[in-house]
């Protein structure tokens, strides 16, 4: 018998309140332009301009967008079972051992479209074995995967620190990374994607992975939706007292899930190093894993929200680059901000304007769109 | 303070309460409550569970707030607008659900919230001094240095009675205090509970056990369904009196159901005993046997036990000891039972907590028309699930339970109650199994829907079903039962026949039975 | 002896590397104590770290410096506060949410303002603080033994190291010796006690998390206003994470805090020692190795493997009235 919660149109549920947090997202990040002496509506305008106006802005947000649909699917798959996995970062950093594994061995002796399908399997078997310890202890030893994953973060540091510069690096070679693949370890750029649009893609490494993304998107859904095992991952995340009744296996489904989203984690590692540079490198996870809780939360944890969001955020790393030759002041570092308030007031804070809508629509709105009488208890 | 021993203090009134109504959202808990208690007097407050009893102690201690009416402590009129109020105007309550600190010792839960000053070496001090002077005021006799989680539950009572005793508490109001004890400390407490009324020190109980009412209190008061019903002087009423205020004399539910026949014996019970998460035994070796095409109901009030047999015998809840036979075969109940096997063995569950465990509040009205039945392959493509077949399967239960809305697509948590109730009976009642577990089956039901679940479930037991029946309800125990059990306190104490007089299974439910029997 | 010169080193760097934990971890234990979960220690520190860097580069005086640090990781704190009491929103999304934040903010504000390239001026004189030397630590420098332990590992550290070690039987004293401690013990484990005996949930989690502040904040002003002069973009580099480590590691008690973080830095320190320097018997250990080492130890303690770390009941749970 909880504190009675008004009940609105689902439109304002889904559409309007997200986007109002969004937007008092983007105000807030405005101050702090104004705080650095810069027009904030300019910034706006560049931002824009420098991740759509022009077929290379577009190739480098899509781009980026790859990395951030893969990571928010691992965060939203999770977020679907009652998980909060913190740990795509490190699952994603782990999963580049799946990548460049299969191109440092095949990549001379088989063609990319051959490889490909390896490095696919690596990287969801690496990033999936990353996720399993922290699952295996949240469902059998009750250890908060919260701070499990964040744990795993750290350790998957040092792991691939210790493997780029002891062990992968080439001999003679002084930077900690990996040789650079030859041909069979080097996915296409998509520039005839772009090209149907009239656009040129420039040097943007926009590649392949953006088309695996979408084919994750879609399989997430299918997943979630429309198999038993989704089902049983939803029954559990709504409820674990249903799922029980159900007779569902909990710790079964817990460790499933979070190999899952270990899996989509590992695989945003197929972009940046088959996609792009050819080659493994220290850090080249880059914060992607975290920009998936914020891509996960507003986009709802559903592809099609996912999908949306993590362009958005791609815009922004894409803008943003874009922005700081033109104002100095303000460098890429200003997305971490966007990306900082976007999980606060979509995700943490989330209600806070929902009593203010609330009372508007009781005022207002009357008894709009909601169908039956609220449950009388 | 003393002066008022004697008969006289009987005229003193303590609390006064005028007029107190509360809600909670759409439920109105209390309404037009009027009370008086008075000074030096154990008062007993008596109703079935979700008469309002407790909330109405909650206002007074100021837990909540009243939306309308007054109170008045010692004739005054007072605004006791959070705990700290009532605890400066002398009032103390130890709730059902101790609030206590349980890897605090006795010492700091007593000292919380009157410490002394921001430094605790001077209250540590007065609370040891004040604990010796309790303990030989009252015999409330504990170790301060006890960790509390290491405590029996009666002394962990007894810590929050020196609680409220340490803050000066003239009135005690004690919430359900027996639910969670053996007889003999039972016995302990009222003791004390005398001990502290022949101080002068005003005690408000709250029960629905009617023995204790008649065992201790001076005056009684009764509570129906948020409304004060009456009140009485203890020695002037009876157990039947009181058993009746507190049912009410209800439209008596009209059920047509023909003559049971019942055949062999589907589901088998045997020595269940079944403990909760703190290791308190709520069932305590229960026996009981199910025919197909009989209705066995339990009565009894909530949390004596009847929850945690349900869960049991689904598969839910682990049980320390005991067997419970499905068509003659064993399901584990020490916890290797699998539910969703248990299902396909033709085992139903109607389970008392619709909200929580019989349904997904946030799903879509087909998604929960599987629910336990998902790995059927009625409904499944391989690994994917038949959204087409589930939606039409949905959709014809609808029609055939008047669920309405009949939109399989819309959220559960939009249906009303009792659509939701039927969206459960539907999905259970219809995969055609040998024994139906139904708990609480109209609970937050409206009247038009109640009809229809009782109908439904004639038709279970008419089919040949094995039903086993749970309610808190009496009425609609006795409309549709073959043979009821009453079970107290994790037993059970009786067997009758439905037609039993309503009087007499509310004197079972509360405890007090003329003559012992336990059904083997 | 020459083992011995390479111990007292070890301890020493042991002993600089700590104190921002401790200050961090028992930061972090008012604020879980009291039932609020903090992941944002790293951002507060972060933030911290700047605000004191450049308010101490700007006035010259460290002690502003540190005075503006603990005014920014409140701040933060209080929005973490807002979030998770107020609006009753998880907590960990709130301190995610507050890491990235601080991580974003510091380096544009320090690009805005100093120019150079996200770190503040280089601090010097009474900008930053200075070692103390405690009395005689050059006379009995030169005392076998005793003398070294005196003169390097007691003597010659921050003030605010001191502090730290200070602190922690201080919040000892606190937790367990006074009326607040004993109410923010209590709310952590059952706020409905707390609730019940008339004292107010919301107001007392918002003190402790503010006392979280300020912590946070002097763990901040040690990074950017005493072992290293000035801030640097990033500077915290997961310490904030470390300290959240330590004190799952600790179970929560302020002593234990003390020891888990001395351990942690101890490992820190000797990745640092051992980088070249194989060990004898094992060999090359990798220093990546000690660096995963506290994260791995507390994996295995939360798996309850060695003993069990059982978090305050109500840590995470937004408090509202039972119905």
């Amino acid at each position: 018998m909880s504190a009675p919660y008004a009940k609105l149109p689902a439109w304002v549920d889904f559409g309007l309140i997200p986007l109002i947090n969004l937007i008092v997202a983007f105000l807030v990040a405005g101050l702090v332009v104004l705080l650095v002496g810069e027009n904030p509506i300019r910034a706006a305008g560049l931002l824009v301009e420098g991740a759509f106006g022009y077929g290379e802005g577009i190739g480098f947000t899509l781009y980026y967008a790859t990395n951030f649909i893969f990571t928010g699917l691992a965060v939203a798959i999770a977020f679907h079972c009652g998980l909060f996995n913190i740990g795509g970062e490190g699952q994603a950093y782990v999963g580049g051992l799946g990548v460049a594994l299969p191109c440092l061995w095949f990549d001379t002796i088989l063609p990319w479209y051959l490889t490909f399908p390896l490095v696919i399997l690596g990287s969801m078997f690496f990033g999936a074995l990353w996720a399993l310890i922290p699952g295996y202890l949240q469902a059998k030893r009750g250890s908060h995967v919260v701070i499990t994953t964040i744990m795993f973060n750290f350790i998957a540091s040092s792991l691939m620190v210790y493997l780029l510069v002891d062990v992968l690096k080439p001999r003679g070679s002084m930077s900690p990374e990996t040789r650079t693949f030859e041909e069979g370890g080097q996915l296409p750029r998509l520039d005839w994607l772009l090209e149907i649009f009239g656009l040129n893609i420039g040097g943007a490494p926009f590649n392949l992975s953006f088309l695996l993304a979408l084919v994750a998107s879609f399989v997430v859904w299918l997943i979630v939706w429309r198999t038993r095992l989704g089902y049983e991952i939803r029954t559990r995340g709504f409820s674990p007292s249903a799922a029980r009744y159900a007779g569902m296996k909990e710790a079964r489904i817990i460790i499933v899930t979070m190999m899952l989203s270990g899996a989509l984690a590992g695989m945003m590692a197929i972009n940046p190093i088959m996609g792009e540079q050819y080659r493994m490198q220290l850090d080249f996870v880059g914060g992607a894993g975290f920009v998936g809780i914020a891509v996960a939360l507003m986009g709802r944890s559903h592809p099609a929200g996912i999908i949306p969001a993590a362009i958005l955020f791609g815009m922004l790393y894409q803008g943003g680059a874009e922005i700081s030759f033109e104002m100095p002041q303000i460098s890429r570092d200003m997305i971490v901000i966007i990306q900082g308030l976007v999980i606060l007031f979509a995700g943490a804070m989330e209600h806070m304007f929902r009593p203010a809508i609330a009372s508007f629509f009781i005022a207002f709105g009357g008894r709009s769109g909601v169908p039956a009488a609220p449950a009388s208890e | 303070m003393r002066s008022g021993r004697g008969r006289s203090y009987m005229s003193d009134i303590a609390i006064e309460l005028k007029g107190i109504d509360k809600s909670f959202g759409l439920v109105q808990a209390n309404r037009d409550i009027n009370l008086v208690v008075r000074k030096g007097t154990i008062h007993g407050i008596i109703g079935e569970n979700g008469a309002g009893k407790s909330t109405l102690m909650s206002i007074l201690y100021g837990f909540y707030q009243a939306d309308n009416g007054a109170i008045f402590v010692d004739n005054n009129e007072v605004e006791i607008s959070g705990p700290s109020v009532a605890i400066a105007k002398g009032i103390g309550m130890v709730h059902q659900h101790f609030m206590l600190v349980e890897n605090f010792s006795v010492l700091e839960n007593i000292m919380l919230g009157a410490e002394e000053g921001q430094i605790l070496n001077a209250g540590i001090a007065k609370v040891r001094a004040e604990l010796l002077r309790l303990e030989a005021e009252y015999g409330l006799e504990v170790d301060a240095d006890a960790i509390i989680e290491d405590l029996p539950v009666g002394i962990q009572q007894r810590v929050e009675i020196l609680k409220a005793l340490y803050r000066g508490a003239e009135i005690l109001i004690l919430d359900e205090p027996t639910g969670v004890l053996t007889p003999a400390e039972a016995d302990h407490l009222f003791r004390i509970l005398d001990q502290l009324k022949s101080q002068g020190k005003t005690i408000i109980l709250i029960t629905h056990k009617l023995r204790e009412i008649m065992a201790i209190t001076d005056e009684v008061s009764v509570m129906r369904r948020g409304e004060m019903v009456a009140t009485r002087k203890t020695a002037e009423t009876s157990v039947e009196e009181l058993a009746e205020l507190m049912v009410g004399r209800r439209v008596l539910l009209q059920v047509d159901k023909g003559v049971a026949n019942p055949g062999k014996v589907r589901l088998e019970v045997e020595n269940l005993t079944v403990r909760d998460s703190r290791g308190v035994a709520m069932v305590k070796n229960v026996s009981l046997k199910v025919r197909e095409g009989e209705i066995l109901g339990i009565a009894g009030v909530a949390g004596n036990g009847q929850s945690e047999l349900l869960q049991a015998i689904a598969g839910i809840r682990k049980a320390e000891k005991g067997r419970v036979l499905l068509n003659g075969e064993p399901i584990g109940v020490a916890g290797e039972a699998d539910p969703a096997a248990l299902r396909r063995r033709g085992l139903a569950h109607v389970p008392e907590d619709r909200h929580h465990m019989g349904l997904v509040l946030k799903f879509e009205e087909n998604e929960n028309a599987i629910l336990g039945y998902h790995d059927d392959p009625k409904y499944l493509k391989g690994m994917f699930l038949d959204i087409d077949a589930i939606r039409a399967d949905a959709a014809e239960k609808c029609r055939q339970y008047d669920i309405r809305p009949p939109d399989v697509r819309l959220k559960t948590a939009n249906f009303s109650g009792g659509n939701q109730q039927k969206i459960v009976l539907a999905r259970e009642m219809e995969r055609d199994p040998d024994v139906i577990l139904v708990g609480q089956p109209t609970r937050g039901v409206d009247v038009g829907a109640i009809e229809f679940i009782h109908k439904r479930i004639i038709e279970m037991r008419d089919a040949g079903k094995a039903v086993l029946l749970v309610s808190v309800e009496l009425d609609e125990i006795r409309a549709l039962s073959d043979r009821v059990l009453v079970m107290f306190d994790g037993r059970i104490v009786g067997e009758r026949s439905p037609e039993t007089d309503e009087g007499a299974l509310g004197l079972l439910m509360a405890g007090v039975s003329e003559t012992e029997e336990a059904v083997q | 002896m020459q083992y011995f010169d390479t111990l007292i080193v070890l301890l020493q760097s042991t002993v600089r590397v700590s104190v921002p934990l401790i200050l961090a971890a028992l930061a972090g234990l008012y604020s879980e104590r009291s039932g609020i979960f903090d992941i944002g220690l790293e951002g507060k520190m972060l933030g911290a770290a700047f605000g004191g860097g450049a308010i101490a580069a700007l006035t010259g005086s460290a002690w502003l410096g540190m005075g503006a640090a603990v005014l920014v990781a409140v701040a933060l704190a209080l929005v973490h506060a807002f979030a998770s009491i107020t609006q009753r929103g998880n907590q960990i999304v709130s301190g995610v949410a507050i890491n990235f934040i601080a991580a974003g903010a510091t380096v544009i504000l320090g690009q805005a303002w100093f120019r150079q390239g996200g770190r503040t001026p280089p601090l010097g004189g009474e900008a930053r603080f200075r070692t103390i030397e405690l009395p005689f630590a050059d006379a009995l420098r030169d005392i076998p033994i005793l003398g070294p332990i005196y003169a390097n590992l007691l003597s010659g550290h921050y003030v605010l190291t001191y502090f730290a070690f200070a602190l922690v039987p201080f919040t000892w004293w606190v937790l367990f010796r006074t009326r607040f401690g004993l109410r923010l013990r209590a709310v952590g484990e059952n706020p409905g006690a707390v609730d019940t005996a008339g004292i107010s949930v919301a107001w007392l989690r918002y003190r402790a998390v503010i006392c979280c502040g300020i912590l946070t904040g002097v763990a901040g002003a040690y990074l950017s206003l005493a072992m290293t002069a000035g801030f640097v973009k990033g500077m915290t580099a997961g310490k904030g994470f470390i300290a959240l480590a330590a004190l799952i590691f600790a179970k929560w008690k302020p002593v234990n805090v003390m020891f888990a973080c001395l351990l942690f830095g101890f490992l820190d320190a000797a990745a640092i020692r051992m980088q070249g320097n194989p060990l004898p018997i094992i060999g090359q250990v990798p220093s990546q190795f000690m660096q995963a080492l506290p994260y791995v130890l507390t994996v295995v303690l939360l798996a309850g493997f060695i003993g069990k770390a059982i978090p305050p009941k109500a840590g995470g749970v937004p408090y509202t009235k039972e119905r």
